[in-house]
């Protein structure tokens, strides 16, 4: 029975809490990109700087705060600065809008010509994070670290296992609930967010009953970069802010949004989780755990894992064609072009 | 341009004026410095038409250019490097039982698919292919440890064939269409983005093999010292004939030694690049193009034509990927080291992309000029942002934060500059510098 239950914290530990902190960030993601999809209709090459970018504000306004002495105690100072990162990022998204994607909407243009300048928006944001941040891996957590030390749970229970809970993944998972909760409600009961759902189903019909387009996409747009600031500001509490590592981010939150069903809100936030569990389960060494569970003479000799971390983007890449062999709509049927 | 130019007469002129950028830089700066970067130009101009052919002659957008670059790369490694003493006689049968393996799996899926019943086909389907993995895995792991542990400071790895590297190139360029065919196979014919999320992937994923895969490509311990083409500059510099062209012209022997080389590969890609334009062109112009240029610009009728699009999709998705792989395995020969490390997509992926919007898409003279226009800002920008930056800071107090962070913000302006210009080029001039010529006008 103990080595059941040490086999069962061992897998939390190490696989469940992981998963589902890094899962909500993926879905916060996949959210975005599938709003924008269902509404602009193209996939954005740009999200993951976009990520960056609003991060960046956030890491800015936090130290501000930290100068200040403002603080939450012990919760991250980076909820407190996240208005302000959501509020850049919305901004530099209207402008970008404005500037860039309002022209190819009028001409109507072929989705693929968006995606080539979402290209040049990402090269710009890429080259904003550099100026503003510059490359090197930044820190901004303070607060207190744990919720449960691994040490601690242990004198609890009397197990040989600890479990530790760090703060930044309860903070993602109720932050994660909320936000999703929220643009659900409203996508669900206000009048825009209605709108928004028409006009995501057919933009001529809408269009025809006095939906204004001009509305739909700021509205899209401001959720769409409130999305990408918060999940990068939890995986950059949770990780650390690496500007680099959210352009790699793209491959896990697109095929999160294909796997859930491109254009479907709930099938982004599904896929996040499907992505995040099979990355970490893929790349977990089962040694361990199998030690607990299986008798003395067939305990494992190796690791007992399928594939090196290096390879997680692998196991994105994976289910992303397994999807697209034996169900290109995705999950929750997506639009397909 | 005014609008009475001729396309022909406008083209002419673009590349005149390119060529007056390059004998600038050598003017004003050195001809060792134009050199290196003519040769990193016309690098770019191929990898530009590879590109150029997938998305101006079908509209396939290939977000995985860094991808098949490196697997020209490895291509190289594998083909000219000595092999490595002891290395095959310590893995090899392991790693030919693992690819035997890998030969099995394939075929028992293939049967799965032809011979299982549809509503078993899933469950059976992942329990040949996981089962296939392990078994795989059993010989693999052994092998690679005791390929690795063999000398790992300076080898470590199966080394090569110690062919020539020119037949590296070659070969290559048959990697790059092999997994290019992989992925095309499993995404073209779906949503037009699908291809571009999965060819982003595939190149993660070719990445991240190429880093971790020590026993076949030493990882990010790098491979060094690949055989050149061309007898290396040191050797040069000892050849009597450079001693006398460098005392004609009034130079020393290191720099003329270095032109001298440079000016080899320089005629070496020019060659391959003449060669690739040519066959671009000529089947441009062949009965293959205009299918190609019909089911770009109407699929629905050319599908009513008779023509299976998904398949030509392939094949031009197939063929630019290993003019691709070709010119990554030039880039590899003319540093004359493969690093895995040093890929990231801006530079080898989306830069690639500028070149194609800006030279011309359809148009391959537009690509090849894209090409290295492209690749001349690139390079001219990082040290122009750092002196633009050093000048606006100068009545500024040295050492105060923001003339630091500006200063430090100089080498970013040409990320900067990449978007703005890809941007501008799409809004203002869609059909690039040099555009596609129609039959209409």
């Amino acid at each position: 029975m103990e080595n059941l239950l040490n086999a069962f914290v061992l897998l939390s530990n190490f696989v469940l809490v992981p998963a589902i902190a890094y899962g909500s960030q993926l879905a916060l993601g996949a959210l975005g990109v599938t709003l924008i999809y269902a509404v602009l209709r193209f996939s954005n090459f740009a999200h993951g700087d976009l990520m960056a970018l609003g991060t960046t504000a956030v890491i800015l306004a936090t130290w501000g705060l930290q100068a200040a002495g403002i603080g939450l105690g012990v919760l991250p100072t980076a909820l407190l600065a996240l208005p302000v990162g959501i509020l850049a990022a919305a901004v530099l998204v209207l402008l970008t809008d404005r500037w860039v994607y309002r022209f190819y909407r009028r001409q109507r243009s072929d989705p693929v010509i968006f995606v080539i300048a979402s290209v040049g928006v990402m090269f710009i944001y890429n080259a904003l994070t550099r100026f503003v941040i510059g490359t090197d891996e930044r820190r901004f957590e303070d607060g207190a670290r744990f919720v449960i030390r691994a040490g601690d749970f242990r004198e609890m229970t009397g197990l040989a296992e600890g479990l530790a809970i760090r703060t930044s993944q309860v903070i993602t998972v109720v932050v994660m609930l909320v936000s999703v909760a929220f643009v659900f409600w409203f996508l669900q009961k206000t009048r825009t967010g209605k709108a928004m759902r028409a006009y995501s189903d057919n933009e001529d019909l809408a269009l025809l009953s006095g939906i204004n387009p001009d509305r739909v996409v700021l509205i899209t747009w401001i959720i769409a970069a409130a999305l990408a600031t918060i999940a990068g500001t939890l995986y950059g509490l949770d990780k650390s802010f690496r500007p680099f590592t959210y352009f790699q981010l793209l491959l896990p939150i697109f095929a999160a949004a294909i796997v859930g069903g491109v254009g479907q809100p709930l099938g982004a936030i599904v896929g996040g989780f499907i992505i995040a569990f099979s990355e970490v389960m893929v790349t977990y060494a089962y040694k361990g755990f199998l030690g607990y569970l299986l008798p003395e003479a067939w305990q494992p000799e190796g690791l007992v894992q399928m594939l090196g971390t290096d390879y997680k983007f692998a196991v994105s890449f994976i289910i992303l064609v397994v999807v697209l062999l034996v169900r290109p709509t995705g999950i929750f049927r997506g639009r397909v072009i | 341009m005014s609008p009475g130019l001729s396309l022909r007469t406008r083209g002419i002129l673009l590349y005149l004026a390119m060529a007056a950028l390059l004998l600038g830089v050598g003017f004003v700066q050195s001809w060792t410095v134009a050199l290196t970067i003519l040769n990193l130009c016309l690098i770019s101009a191929v990898m530009s038409l590879g590109v150029n052919m997938q998305w101006g002659y079908a509209g396939l957008f290939n977000a995985g250019i860094m991808g098949f670059a490196a697997l020209g790369g490895i291509g190289v490694v594998l083909t000219s490097m000595p092999p490595v003493r002891g290395a095959l006689a310590a893995g090899g049968v392991n790693l030919g039982l693992a690819a035997l393996f890998v030969i099995l799996t394939v075929v028992a899926a293939l049967v799965v698919r032809r011979r299982v019943p549809s509503y078993l086909r899933g469950p059976v389907g992942l329990l040949v292919v996981l089962a296939g993995y392990f078994l795989m895995r059993i010989f693999l792991d052994p092998a690679s440890e005791a390929i690795e542990a063999i000398d790992p400071a300076s080898a470590g790895y199966l080394g090569g064939l110690n062919l020539p590297v020119l037949l590296g190139w070659l070969v290559g360029g048959v990697f790059a269409a092999g997994a290019a065919w992989l992925v095309g196979k499993v995404s073209l014919g779906l949503r037009s983005d699908y291809l571009a999320i999965a060819t982003l992937g595939i190149a993660e994923i070719i990445l991240a093999i190429l880093k971790n895969e020590n026993w076949l490509t030493r990882g990010v311990k790098n491979v060094t010292g690949l055989p050149r083409p061309i007898p290396v500059e040191r050797d040069l510099q000892t050849m009597p004939w450079i001693a006398d062209l460098a005392s004609r012209f009034g130079s020393d022997v290191i720099t003329t030694a270095g032109i001298v080389s440079r000016l080899a590969y320089a005629l070496l890609f020019t060659i391959v690049l003449l060669l690739i334009l040519w066959l671009a062109e000529r089947a441009l112009h062949s009965p293959w193009g205009r299918m190609m240029r019909a089911i770009r610009d109407n699929r629905d009728a050319a599908e009513a034509m008779g023509k299976d699009v998904t398949r030509r999709h392939l094949h031009v998705f197939v063929l630019g990927s290993a003019v691709v792989g070709i010119a990554g395995a030039m880039l590899v020969t003319l540093d004359g080291q493969f690093t895995p490390g040093s890929y990231n997509p801006l530079r080898y992926t989306f830069l690639i992309w500028v070149m194609v919007i800006v030279g011309g898409s359809g148009n391959n003279w537009g690509a090849v000029l894209g090409g290295f226009l492209i690749w001349y800002v690139w390079v001219m920008a990082e040290p122009f942002g750092s002196s633009i930056m050093s000048t606006l800071t100068a009545g500024m107090t040295p050492g105060s934060f923001w003339q630091q962070h500006l200063v430090a913000a100089g080498p970013h302006i040409r990320f900067l500059l990449m978007g703005l210009i890809l941007l501008l080029v799409l809004r203002f001039a869609p059909q690039g510098l040099i555009p596609e010529r129609s039959a209409r006008k």
